[in-house]
C-alpha cells in the first residue's frame, strides 16, 4: 500500500520528490528512533561478554580476570551450584506448566460469559473482572497483605469469628502450596482480561451455524461444545504456543513482591533467581551467564512453537 | 443465542456463578477503600470486614505527611504524562514511517520486531543502562520506553486502513511526508492513539521493577516503588508521624497506623486507575483486537 504503486494518470502522480529517492529522506526520519530501539534492545548484547569474566562493578572490565566457560560449566560441576540451578528450574516449570494449565480458565469463562442473557449484567461482569489486569503487583501484594495476613488480616478474623480455626494462619510467611498460591493470584489478575480475546473470537462465530446445529436438534451444551469451542480454539491455540515460547520467562515483579525468607524456596523462578544472584549478591558474571542461557533457550522454544505452528496451522504465529 | 427462552436451573447458576467471580475480583478494592475511611483503631484491629465503621476522611489529608509521598507522586505523574506522550508520538509516527517506501523498510521493521521476542537479559541491559548514564536518572524512566515494536505493529496495521487517497491528494497540494503525517494521518488514527495512550500511561504508572534495578535516589522514587517499601515499614512511618503530630492530635481513635498507611497509600496509588477506567475501557476492547491480527 504505498504511492508508487497506486495506478493513476502520469498527470496526477505526486510530484517528483515523492518518487525518487526520498526513501533515505524517510529513513532518517525514522533514525533517531532506530538508534534508541539500538540503544535498549541490541547494546545489552554487548554485556554477554560479561558472562566470561570474573565482573566486579567498580572495576574495569580489562582489569577483570577472563573466566572462559568457568561460570557456565560450574552450573553442572558445582554441587551446590547445581542444586541452586536444579531448585530454580523446578520452580520456573512447575509455575509456568500451572499458568498452561489455567489458561483454559479464560475459555471456559468466555464460554460461558456469552449465556448470559442480561446484556447489562455481562457488560458489569466484563468490566470489574478485567479491573485487576491494570493494576501493578505491588499493589496486588497490598491487597494480599490486607486480606491474609496473619496479624489481623480479613480472612484469619473471618475463620477466628466463624469458629473454624482457634489460630490465625500465616498464609503469606508459609512455603506450603506458593506455586498454587503464585498461580491463583495469577488467575485472578489475568482470568477477566484473558477471556477479552475469546470473547470476541466468539461473536465473530457465523450465526447461522448455531442456527444449523439447532435445527439438528442441538442442545445449549451440544452448541457450546461443538460450535462455540471449536470457533475460540485458533485463537487459544496461538496463545497457547505464545506461552510455550515464554515458558522460561515467568518475569520477576509478581515473585518479588510475594517474596519473603520462608518461601524463596518455592518462589525462585529463574527471573527472580537472575535478580538476586546478579543485583543483590552483585554475581555480575554468574548472573549473566544465566541470563545468557536463558534467552537462548527462550529463543529455542520461540522457534519450536513456531515451528509447530507452522505444521499444525500452516502459518507462522509471528 | 436465542431471545425467548426460559430461566432454567442452568441460567441461575451460570449467573450465580458469574456474580461470585466478580465479587472476589472486586472485594479486595472495597475492602481496601472501606478501611481508610473507617475508625483507624478498628481498622488496624482488622474489625472493619464488610462495612465502613465511624466514617472519617483524616487518612486522606494526613497521607501527605508522609515524607517522600507527594515528590513520588509527582514522579510517577511526570513519568506517566511525558512518557505516554512521547510513546504515542513516537508510535504514530514510525507505524507511519513503515507504511512508506523507507530505506531498508523490511529490515528495520524486522529489526523492531524481533526485539519483542528477544532481550538480552536483566545484567546486561542493567550494565548497559549504567554505562549509558541511565541510573538515578528520570530519562531512564522515558527513553527505553518510547519505541514500542507493538503499538508501532498496531499503528502501521490502522494507517494502512485507511485510504490512500486522502494522504495522494494532500501530496499533489505540496504536502511533504511530515506534513501529510500531521494535518492527514495523525487525525485519521486517533481511536488507536486512545488505545495506545491508555496501555502506555497503565505501564507507566504501574511500572516499579525500573526504579528497583535503576534508582538509588530518594527524590527518584516513584508511588509504586514508595508502596513497595511501606508494605514493609509502615510501623516506622506510623511512629514517625505521632512524634510529629505530638500531644496536639487528640484524636486518638484515628491517628495514623501502619495499617492506616499501608491502605491508604494504596489507594492513592490505585485512584487514578480507578478514576479514567471507566472512561478507557472501551478503547482497550478495540486495541486488544487490532492487536490480535498478525503484525
Amino acid at each position: 500500500m504505498d504511492i508508487h504503486t497506486a495506478s493513476k494518470p502520469a498527470a496526477a502522480r505526486p510530484p517528483k520528490r515523492f518518487q525518487n529517492n526520498d526513501k533515505y529522506h524517510l529513513f532518517l526520519m525514522a533514525l533517531p528512533f532506530l538508534i534508541l530501539a539500538f540503544l535498549f534492545s541490541y547494546l545489552p548484547l554487548y554485556g554477554w561478554i560479561y558472562a566470561f569474566y570474573d565482573y566486579r562493578p567498580g572495576i574495569p572490565l580489562s582489569a577483570s580476570e577472563f573466566m572462559g566457560l568457568d561460570w557456565f560449566t560450574s552450573m553442572v560441576s558445582n554441587e551446590v551450584q547445581r542444586q541452586e540451578v536444579l531448585r530454580v528450574l523446578r520452580n520456573t516449570f512447575a509455575i509456568s506448566s500451572l499458568n498452561i494449565a489455567t489458561s483454559v480458565l479464560p475459555v471456559i469463562f468466555a464460554v460461558f460469559l456469552v449465556e448470559l442473557r442480561s446484556t447489562r449484567f455481562k457488560k458489569i461482569v466484563q468490566t470489574l473482572t478485567t479491573l485487576p489486569n491494570f493494576i501493578s503487583w505491588v499493589l496486588v501484594y497490598s491487597f494480599a497483605f490486607m486480606l491474609f495476613s496473619v496479624d489481623n488480616g480479613f480472612l484469619n478474623n473471618l475463620l477466628l469469628d466463624l469458629g473454624w480455626i482457634d489460630r490465625p494462619l500465616n498464609l503469606l510467611a508459609s512455603d506450603d502450596h506458593t506455586w498454587m498460591a503464585m498461580t491463583l493470584w495469577s488467575v485472578w489478575k489475568g482470568l477477566g482480561w484473558g477471556a477479552i480475546m475469546y470473547i470476541a473470537a466468539i461473536t465473530g462465530i457465523d450465526q447461522e451455524i448455531y442456527e444449523a446445529a439447532r435445527v439438528d436438534g442441538a442442545g445449549r451444551f451440544r452448541l457450546m461444545w461443538h460450535v462455540t469451542v471449536p470457533g475460540i480454539m485458533p485463537t487459544f491455540f496461538v496463545l497457547l504456543l505464545l506461552s510455550i515460547g515464554n515458558f522460561i520467562n515467568n518475569g520477576m515483579e509478581q515473585f518479588y513482591v510475594f517474596q519473603n525468607a520462608m518461601n524463596t524456596n518455592h518462589i525462585e523462578v529463574l527471573d527472580l533467581y537472575v535478580y538476586n544472584i546478579g543485583m543483590t549478591n552483585s554475581n555480575f558474571g554468574f548472573a549473566t551467564a544465566v541470563s545468557m542461557l536463558k534467552s537462548l533457550v527462550s529463543l529455542f522454544l520461540l522457534f519450536i512453537a513456531n515451528t509447530m505452528s507452522k505444521v499444525i496451522r500452516g502459518d507462522s504465529i509471528f | 443465542m436465542p431471545a425467548k427462552e426460559k430461566f432454567t436451573l442452568f441460567h441461575f447458576i451460570n449467573y450465580a456463578v458469574f456474580a461470585v467471580i466478580t465479587l472476589i475480583c472486586v472485594f479486595p478494592f472495597y475492602y481496601l477503600f472501606i478501611n481508610t475511611i473507617s475508625n483507624n483503631d478498628l481498622s488496624s484491629r482488622g474489625l472493619v470486614m464488610f462495612y465502613p465503621k465511624d466514617l472519617h476522611f483524616t487518612n486522606y489529608l494526613d497521607v501527605f505527611k508522609i515524607p517522600g509521598l507527594g515528590q513520588a507522586a509527582l514522579m510517577s505523574a511526570g513519568r506517566t504524562v511525558i512518557g505516554t506522550i512521547l510513546t504515542v508520538a513516537a508510535s504514530a509516527f514510525l507505524g507511519y514511517l513503515f507504511t512508506k517506501q523507507m530505506w531498508g523498510r523490511k529490515f528495520w521493521y524486522r529489526f523492531l520486531v524481533i526485539t519483542m521476542y528477544f532481550n538480552a537479559g536483566l545484567i546486561p541491559w542493567y550494565l548497559t543502562m549504567l554505562n549509558l548514564g541511565l541510573t538515578n536518572n528520570f530519562a531512564a524512566y522515558i527513553l527505553p520506553f518510547i519505541v514500542q515494536p507493538f503499538f508501532i505493529i498496531l499503528v502501521k496495521t490502522f494507517v494502512e486502513s485507511t485510504p490512500i487517497a486522502l494522504q495522494e491528494s494532500a501530496q499533489i497540494d505540496g504536502a511533504g511526508y511530515f506534513k501529510v503525517f500531521t494535518s492527514i494521518i495523525f487525525p485519521l488514527i486517533t481511536p488507536i492513539l486512545a488505545t495506545i495512550a491508555i496501555f502506555s500511561s497503565v505501564t507507566q504508572w504501574n511500572s516499579f521493577t525500573d526504579t528497583l534495578f535503576l534508582v538509588t535516589d530518594q527524590k527518584l522514587f516513584t508511588l509504586q516503588f514508595i508502596l513497595y517499601r511501606y508494605m514493609n515499614e509502615a510501623t516506622s512511618i506510623a511512629q514517625l508521624m505521632k512524634q510529629s503530630s505530638g500531644s496536639m492530635d487528640l484524636d486518638l481513635a484515628n491517628m495514623a497506623t501502619p495499617t492506616s498507611i499501608r491502605t491508604t497509600v494504596s489507594m492513592v496509588v490505585v485512584l487514578p486507575i480507578l478514576l479514567v477506567y471507566p472512561f478507557f475501557q472501551r478503547f482497550f476492547v478495540k486495541g486488544i483486537m487490532i492487536g490480535a491480527v498478525k503484525g
